[in-house]
């Protein structure tokens, strides 16, 4: 296998990758590393994760980080109610290592979605989406897991991953990640697609649409992204605004500037930039992508 | 692949020219190390290595450790792979790039800034005979530049007077006074100071009312980051030099610390003023020097700082300090919406203006009167002592 098969299994599965991408998929996959993807908002970072399960037959897990993420939201909790019943249950009989014994076993842990990435028995994907919205302590836990796929717990030892997950990692630039986690992922940085990809991914997740309407659509968000705007409409945005006109049974932009003004709100987010775009604006651009 | 690549004559397999473009990415600022050669040797195995674009595209995500690499990486590959981009893509090819292969070492002088600032102006020629020799000795062999006399000025004298480095000294304080800031609640925390007894009363219930579980609380930390936006067109030049040496200071205090230079365009410095090599920063200051000491554009400078980098450098814990004289080629209502957009995300904006030490001074210039509704304090900024005032100021806000 190469990164064009893979290309085209993602195809299949209904995402569209650039060559760049495809690669870097493909060397994760092969080398066994994490891949860090970055991006503007909606571009299909997240969404790469779900496709590659897809195409490989196997379990997503997903780790969505927050401010205040730690270990054990996400790797993992003993599990103190179930305990502390058993210390109730277990009375006076039993010596009280034992107890202890029993009470840090495996049956008392609550797995997070890390340590449950990597006890599967098949490779999952474990997408980490948002990193850097984790505190900055949060990556020195990650490291340990990225690199040697073990999870270190005190009480119990240490947990090798039964098998190597493939790990996909995102970020949106909310702060700057540390060089040691960047070191270990391989690294790709997801634009906003060009025409043809777009009209590509257009056609393979939107509704079924007129070629004619399809141009028009993708080359107006193109065109959006390139005026000055606060939060510029992604892919997301764009298949959204797609089935909005569909729903609408607008067959030509040009035709009805009515609906197409109303349902802009599906492209533009902040009030600032609907101000930005008014409808003689949305007509001119509509009049060029024609 | 017909072109001919100029490898060093010693150079013989593919591990060697690998090492070797690996030695050209460090030489341009990539963190590629002994690691990254073994992996890329390994990758290279994995995809048909024959095929530039295949090898590219896989050495690009394995090297690449963010936006900025991924952008430049290209070029890179070109310059080292393509004998300096010349026979393709002559037209992408960066005036960014050091390369160590090609022949015409121009030592300019503006580079030669040592450690302690002073300038080794000492012209070295290329030594000859050297096409075919290692990486080590190539320091400094730059031909990154367009050599444009006039939009070039010697940032040396920037960097090499008493009153420059007390600047510095000035702006470390501040940066350190404007930084230690805590937080007046107390907020749970795995290692507190303080049993926080609410918590742990609450977390017994569950217990049968057995303190099992412990909760502190502490008073949290609150820093406060600067981002630094220093005007440095013509109507500046006379206080750059300080200027810059101050932001430098901003920038050495404080890890989170932004710093932006900006004349009619903008570009951001911290990367440069944070190397510890002193003649690497220099070197990439000068290169981001184009055009200094030219016209000014501060609304579109700023409004290219809200696009580009505010929503990464700004929180509400942000003082961004701008140094200007709020001399302004661009209408003044821009400049108004520019900073109304930092405003929003930014905690407090502050104007060092050398203009205001001055006596008689009111803000008459359409730019700055503009921007007045927009700060927290415009301050004067003309001489040391105006600088070292600031602390004082900044502890107000």
């Amino acid at each position: 296998m190469n990164h064009r098969d893979l290309q085209s299994q993602l195809a299949e599965a209904g995402y569209v990758a650039d060559e760049n991408l495809a690669m870097a998929l493909y060397l994760a996959l092969s080398l066994g590393r994490p891949l860090l993807l970055e991006g503007p908002a909606g571009v299909g970072k997240t969404e790469i994760a779900k496709a590659l399960a897809e195409v490989r037959g196997a379990r997503m897990i997903r780790l969505q980080c927050y401010e205040g993420l730690d270990a054990s939201a996400a790797i993992y909790e003993w599990n103190y109610q179930r305990q502390l019943l058993a210390i109730r249950a277990a009375g006076e009989g039993e010596a009280a290592s034992a107890v202890e014994e029993r009470l840090f076993s495996e049956k008392y842990l609550l797995r997070r979605p890390l340590l449950e990435a990597i006890s599967q028995d098949e490779p999952p994907v474990l997408l980490i989406d948002e990193i850097d919205r984790a505190d900055e302590e949060f990556e020195a836990y990650l490291l340990e897991i990225l690199s040697d796929f073990q999870v270190s717990v005190p009480e119990l030892g240490t947990i090798q991953a039964k098998s190597r997950p493939m790990v996909v990692l995102t970020a949106n630039g909310a702060r700057d990640l540390s060089d040691a986690l960047r070191r270990r992922c391989l690294y790709a940085y997801i634009s906003y697609p060009d025409k043809e990809t777009e009209l590509a991914i257009l056609a393979r997740r939107g509704p079924q649409l007129e070629p004619r309407l399809a141009t028009q659509i993708v080359g107006v968000v193109q065109a959006l992204r390139r005026e000055e705007l606060e939060k510029k409409p992604g892919v997301a945005e764009m298949l959204d605004w797609a089935a909005a006109l569909a729903g609408l049974g607008v067959n030509d932009l040009a035709d009805d500037p009515a609906s197409v003004q109303a349902s802009i709100v599906c492209l533009l987010k902040t009030a600032a930039d609907r101000d930005a775009v008014p409808g003689e604006v949305l007509q001119r651009l509509i009049g060029k992508a024609a | 692949m017909s072109t001919v690549t100029r490898f060093p004559a010693r150079a013989s397999g593919v591990a060697e020219r690998v090492s070797g473009f690996m030695a050209h990415l460090r030489l341009n600022g990539m963190k590629a190390g002994p690691g990254e050669t073994a992996d890329a040797l390994g990758a290279l195995a994995l995809v048909d290595a024959v095929d530039p674009d295949q090898a590219r595209l896989a050495l690009k995500t394995l090297i690449a450790t963010g936006a900025e690499d991924w952008r430049r990486f290209d070029d890179l590959f070109d310059a080292y792979w393509f004998n300096a981009g010349r026979q393709h893509r002559e037209a992408r090819q960066s005036t960014h790039i050091r390369t160590q292969l090609r022949r015409p070492t121009i030592w300019q002088p503006h580079f030669g800034v040592d450690a302690d600032g002073n300038a080794s102006s000492e012209p070295e020629s290329g030594s000859p005979g050297s096409d075919d020799e290692g990486v080590e000795s190539t320091e400094g062999r730059l031909l990154a530049t367009r050599t444009d006399a006039f939009t070039r000025k010697d940032l040396r004298e920037l960097m090499n007077e008493e009153t420059l480095r007390r600047a510095e000294i000035i702006a470390h304080d501040l940066a350190r006074a404007i930084r230690d800031r805590r937080s007046r609640r107390r907020k749970a925390a795995r290692k507190g100071v303080a049993p926080d007894m609410r918590r742990i009363i609450r977390k017994s219930l569950a217990r049968g009312g057995d303190p099992l579980d412990l909760a502190f609380k502490r008073r949290p930390d609150r820093p406060m980051r600067i981002v630094a936006l220093a005007d440095v067109s013509g109507s500046m030049s006379v206080y750059a030099r300080v200027f810059l040496s101050f932001v430098k200071g901003l920038v050495s205090a404080e890890g989170a610390t932004e710093a932006y230079l900006f004349h009619t365009r903008l570009m951001r410095v911290t990367p440069a003023l944070r190397d510890r090599d002193a003649l690497r920063s220099a070197a990439r200051l000068s290169l981001m020097a184009e055009g200094f000491g030219g016209g000014t554009d501060i609304a579109g400078s700023l409004s290219a700082f809200a696009d580009a980098y505010a929503a990464k450098a700004l929180n509400r814990r942000t003082v961004v300090i701008i140094l200007s004289d709020g001399y302004c080629t661009s209408e003044p209502r821009k400049l108004a919406a520019a900073l109304a957009r930092i405003r929003r995300k930014a905690g407090r904006i502050v104007w060092l203006n050398p203009l205001k030490g001055w006596r008689d001074f009111a803000p008459v210039a359409a730019g700055i009167s503009a921007a007045l509704p927009y700060l927290d304090a415009h301050l004067p900024a003309n001489t040391l002592e105006a600088l070292s005032a600031l602390e004082g100021e900044f502890a107000k806000l």
